[in-house]
């Protein structure tokens, strides 16, 4: 289900339906977690990943996605084939040493995983903690950055053409005309 | 034996996202193909953590690791595909050649 999903994440053609196969994807990558014992990392898969990584593609999908890229290649095209038959190449390289590789496997044992992760992220895993939590700020002030509008004076004195700005004019219209309607 | 189950499929996970990231000419699918491949080392990590390491669980304190600097990336992938969509008024990969000499 989850290889399927991940086919479908790549190979669709409508962007939306590939962010939902995301989804499912990573759904299922949230059950594997709970298969192998770390019910931790998978309540922290369906947060995150499902709940914020995916509204964010989503939103980026309907804020970009307008009007369909019109340059759309057939799936044979050479460079597909070329990096099909790569991948197929890494993908039997990789399940060629996991089969001949002598695994020291050894038994699970029954343990609460959420009060290890946390002694364990108090403890020796301490400066990798902040560190992460200063990249998320730093990620997040620079996203928005990124992300933000120019002032609207800058942008059209510069330029003769008009910008296409939707918003932010019919915001000025609206409080000028919200205005003289206060007074009376 | 189940580790191997687990390394097979996020093997293909791997390769299907590798594919995915190669091929695609949609900026956001590219960033959907990145996360599969951050998906695919989470699963690597926690079956290795599982099945070798299971009284220190050590992979999956890296998984968790993993999965912030993977939202981090997402958030900063994003705004710059949308500022690049407002500058340029594209997504294709093509048409990214602002750093190409």
């Amino acid at each position: 289900m989850v290889l399927g999903g991940a086919a479908g994440v790549v190979l669709l053609r409508s962007m939306v339906h590939s962010a939902f196969l995301l989804g499912l994807v990573f759904i299922g990558m949230a059950g594997l977690y709970v298969l192998l014992n770390a019910d931790f990392v998978a309540a922290a898969q369906v947060l995150i990943y499902v709940g914020a990584v995916n509204v964010l593609i989503l939103f980026a999908i309907m804020l970009v996605n307008r009007r369909l890229p019109s340059g759309d290649q057939k799936i044979l095209s050479p460079r597909n084939t070329v990096t099909g038959a790569l991948c197929a190449g890494l993908f039997v390289l990789l399940s060629v040493s996991i089969f001949n590789t002598p695994w020291q496997v050894q038994s699970p044992v029954p343990m609460n995983t959420v009060i290890e992760i946390g002694k364990r992220f108090f403890g020796e895993f301490l400066l990798p903690f902040e560190v992460a939590s200063i990249l998320l700020l730093i990620s997040m002030v620079g996203a928005i950055i990124l992300a933000q509008r120019e002032f609207v004076p800058a942008v059209t004195e510069e330029g003769g053409e008009p910008l296409a700005l939707p918003e932010r004019p019919r915001d000025e219209e609206v409080t000028t005309a919200a205005l003289p309607s206060g007074k009376r | 034996m189940m580790l191997n189950a687990f390394l097979v499929v996020a093997a293909a996970l791997f390769c299907i996202g590798f594919y995915g990231l190669v091929t695609s000419r949609n900026a956001v699918r590219v960033l959907m193909s990145i996360e599969l491949l951050l998906n695919a080392v989470n699963l690597n990590l926690i079956a290795f953590s599982n099945f070798l390491d299971p009284n220190n669980i050590r992979g999956q304190l890296f998984a968790i690791f993993v999965i912030t600097v993977a939202a981090a990336e997402a958030a900063v992938g994003l705004a710059i595909v949308l500022a690049i969509y407002r500058n340029r008024d594209t997504i294709d990969m093509e048409n990214f050649n602002l750093l190409k000499w």
